[in-house]
């Protein structure tokens, strides 16, 4: 279906989760911002996620909130951030996507705002786009102009969503269908919240796309328990943080743990659960 | 005009989080709309408690200052809660109660909002929590302590701007989170539909009493319609009846802080430009790509880079104009009230009575202009002493009396003067840019 779909199916018929990595451009500084996205591929990251920056990232927790902060304040803009996208792609084996807001994709390259973020996105070499605040309803433009680039492009569900709205995400997505495991913002959790699961299970009645948990995931235990249900795993405040604690060395160690965590539960229940 | 949106404006640009909610949200309030009971709770509840309908003033010493047309007052100053805001609370906290909501959360920037919502968690026994800029708990502290008072709790937020857009992503965090028992009790004609639409239906008895009683006293309707504009959504209560009247000019007044040529100020459809912020298409205060810049008002509720889409809608139309009047002109107009009126403004509200003075002067006296006098000033007292560095009998200079100006020679108790700051602001910023303002 497309280069990030194909990238979850790959790690799953190698008997894993897929492991999805999250960390904003530009903190704490540009390049080492590549350098520890370039370590999660390293350590076993199958995608990544890079956010760029936005004012008012209003689905962020504190953790992301700060990182963006920081990247702002430095100055760097979108421009920087693609830049940044085009030596990351050029570095590492694996797909990338971009995730930020709306208003962002709107203004880069007005005024035909969301294809000049498109075809930019795509000349970097960006595989897909995830639109926290781009619901199904109001997707049809960014979808014809994403899909006319070459971007998988990824919508979010949450255990509010109707049947329907889960059908018509699942219907538009071609990435993966990204179930938020709690309902919030993105942040480390201590526990992980029970409304994961049925959510996966619904989705699994109408879709066979692939479907990735995130949010509130936060350590190799939780990575295990959501890779016995799910088709990927996504990390994000987790991996900020070490970011911030220890650069580069930390997200490695970080990832190293969840993608085992992603094998272990993926594999717990391979051979017993042919629907996946 | 459907699906929540105002030619291209409005639409929902939120996480899908939300998008049942909305839905509910929307079905709710067409099925309370339909419903005559909710209809004769809501106007009881107006008029007993809330001391609708407000009245309309003719401001004589006012118009005479101006010499020119007729200026009215519609006195949302005198509702309880001390501004128009209790309209909307009284519409949207029914409504939670119908739909089994136990808690009510809000942003606020003035204040006024909180304590409208503070006011009715407390009339409905419903649970209560505001988010208020750190820098608008400070420049508004009287209206903290009587949300407090009334049993809410108040958070003050300390990212970004820390004034009313981060308070109104904090409310949207605390809502995306508490969604399944938590009623969003949003405080302007803002954020994704169906919320500019359901504001507007409960502000909107503000026109219509006013058309209605000028019609009674006068037996005609205004020339000119005038309010301030933050989010809008007391403009868009004032203005709303008269759109289908083409005779009546529709005029907003936004905030121009220290002009429109810094970017010191809050003045959206103005001099913003298109863009997407908290759920609606509208224009914004923002840089070439999108991310939206620290706004400035002297007024924390006209202090935002956001404004309602139907506004933006009106704008583009030419079915309203737009203009800004700056921090100077405001405490301008703030005087005027004072010391000719005897009516203490709130400062959000004094934005648009210098602009109406100059309208009234282009008219002249056959014309009838009403201002929508959106809230009282007694929050405002501080700050504004402050500001022009008042001196009180028995005082020594107010607290954090600015120190970048030099200190005046005033007796213990001069009237505050709009000089104080008048020599680093520029004072013919009234400017009109939307396309209305020349298709007259």
């Amino acid at each position: 279906m497309s280069a990030v779909s194909d990238a979850v199916r790959k790690a799953n018929a190698d008997g894993r989760a897929a492991l999805v990595v999250y960390l904003p451009a530009g903190f704490p500084d540009m390049d080492t911002s590549r350098a520890c996205l370039e370590a999660a591929a390293e350590a076993g990251a199958d995608l990544l996620e890079v956010g760029f920056p936005y004012s008012d990232p209003l689905m962020d927790g504190p953790i992301i909130q700060h990182a963006n902060q920081i990247a702002m304040e430095a100055g760097y803009t979108p421009r920087d951030d693609f830049a940044m996208c085009e030596r990351l792609n050029a570095n590492i084996g694996v797909p990338s996507l971009v995730m930020t807001y709306y208003n962002i994709c709107w203004h880069y390259g007005a005024p035909d705002g969301l294809r000049g973020f498109a075809t930019t996105a795509a000349d970097v070499g960006l595989a897909g786009a995830i639109v926290p605040d781009l619901p199904v309803a109001e997707s049809s433009a960014w979808l014809d102009i994403a899909e006319g680039a070459g971007l998988a492009c990824v919508f979010l569900v949450a255990s509010t969503s109707t049947d329907e709205h889960l059908a018509d995400a699942a219907r538009v997505t071609t990435g993966f269908v990204y179930a938020t495991s709690t309902l919030g913002v993105t942040g480390t959790r201590a526990s992980l919240s029970q409304r994961a699961e049925p959510l996966v299970g619904r989705l699994r009645g109408v879709t066979d796309k692939p479907v990735c948990v995130g949010i509130g995931v936060s350590t190799a235990e939780h990575a295990e328990a959501v890779a016995r249900y799910a088709d990927g795993v996504i990390v994000g405040s987790a991996v900020v943080r070490a970011a911030a604690d220890g650069g580069p060395a930390a997200v490695a160690r970080l990832v190293e743990g969840l993608a085992a965590g992603c094998r272990r539960g993926y594999g717990a229940v391979a051979n017993s659960d042919s629907a996946r | 005009m459907h699906d929540g949106h105002y030619g291209r404006f409005g639409g929902r640009f939120v996480p899908e989080v939300l998008t049942t909610t909305l839905d509910e949200l929307e079905a709710a309030f067409s099925k309370a709309q339909a419903d005559e009971t909710f209809a004769a709770e809501m106007d009881a509840l107006r008029r007993d408690y809330g001391g609708r309908p407000t009245r309309l003033y003719q401001a004589e010493r006012l118009t005479a200052h101006a010499g020119g047309a007729r200026i009215f007052l519609k006195r949302e100053d005198l509702a309880h809660t001390g501004s128009h805001k209790l309209c909307n609370v009284l519409g949207q906290g029914l409504l939670a109660q119908r739909m089994g909501k136990r808690r009510l959360i809000a942003e606020t920037g003035a204040g006024q909002h909180g304590v409208a919502t503070a006011t009715i968690a407390a009339l409905l026994g419903m649970e209560c929590r505001v988010y208020m800029g750190e820098e608008d708990c400070r420049r508004q502290r009287l209206n903290v302590v009587r949300m407090q008072l009334m049993g809410a709790e108040v958070i003050p937020v300390t990212a970004g701007t820390r004034t009313l857009k981060d308070a109104i992503n904090e409310t949207m965090r605390d809502w995306v989170t508490n969604v399944e028992t938590t009623h969003y009790l949003l405080g302007s004609v803002v954020g994704p539909h169906p919320f500019p639409m359901i504001v507007r239906e409960f502000v909107k008895v503000i026109g219509e009493e006013v058309r209605a009683e000028l019609l009674e006293r006068e037996g005609r309707l205004p020339d000119a319609v005038m309010a301030c504009v933050g989010g809008g959504s007391n403009a868009m209560g004032v203005f709303h009846r008269f759109i289908g009247d083409e005779t009546v000019r529709l005029i907003g007044v936004e905030a121009g802080g220290h002009g429109l040529d810094t970017d010191q100020h809050s003045a959206t459809l103005v001099a913003g430009t298109e863009g997407i912020l908290h759920g609606a298409r509208s224009y914004v205060l923002q840089d070439d790509y999108g991310q939206v810049h620290p706004t400035h008002s002297i007024s924390a509720g006209l202090d935002y880079p956001g404004v309602g889409p139907e506004h933006a809608w009106l704008r583009d139309t030419g079915r309203a104009e737009y203009r800004a009047a700056t921090d100077t002109q405001a405490l301008e107009g703030f005087r005027l009230l004072c010391e000719l009126e005897g009516i203490i403004p709130a400062l959000e509200s004094a934005h648009a009575i210098v602009p109406a003075v100059e309208l009234a002067r282009e008219l002249g006296r056959d014309g009838i202009i009403v201002v929508n006098l959106s809230g009282r000033g007694d929050k405002d007292v501080d700050e504004v002493a402050r500001v022009l560095e008042m001196v009180t009998p028995g005082d020594g200079p107010s607290p954090g009396g600015a120190s970048d100006v030099a200190a005046p020679d005033r007796s213990p108790t001069h009237p505050p003067s709009s000089s104080a700051r008048s020599s680093d602001v520029p004072q013919q910023a009234t400017t009109i840019s939307s396309s209305g303002g020349e298709e007259r």
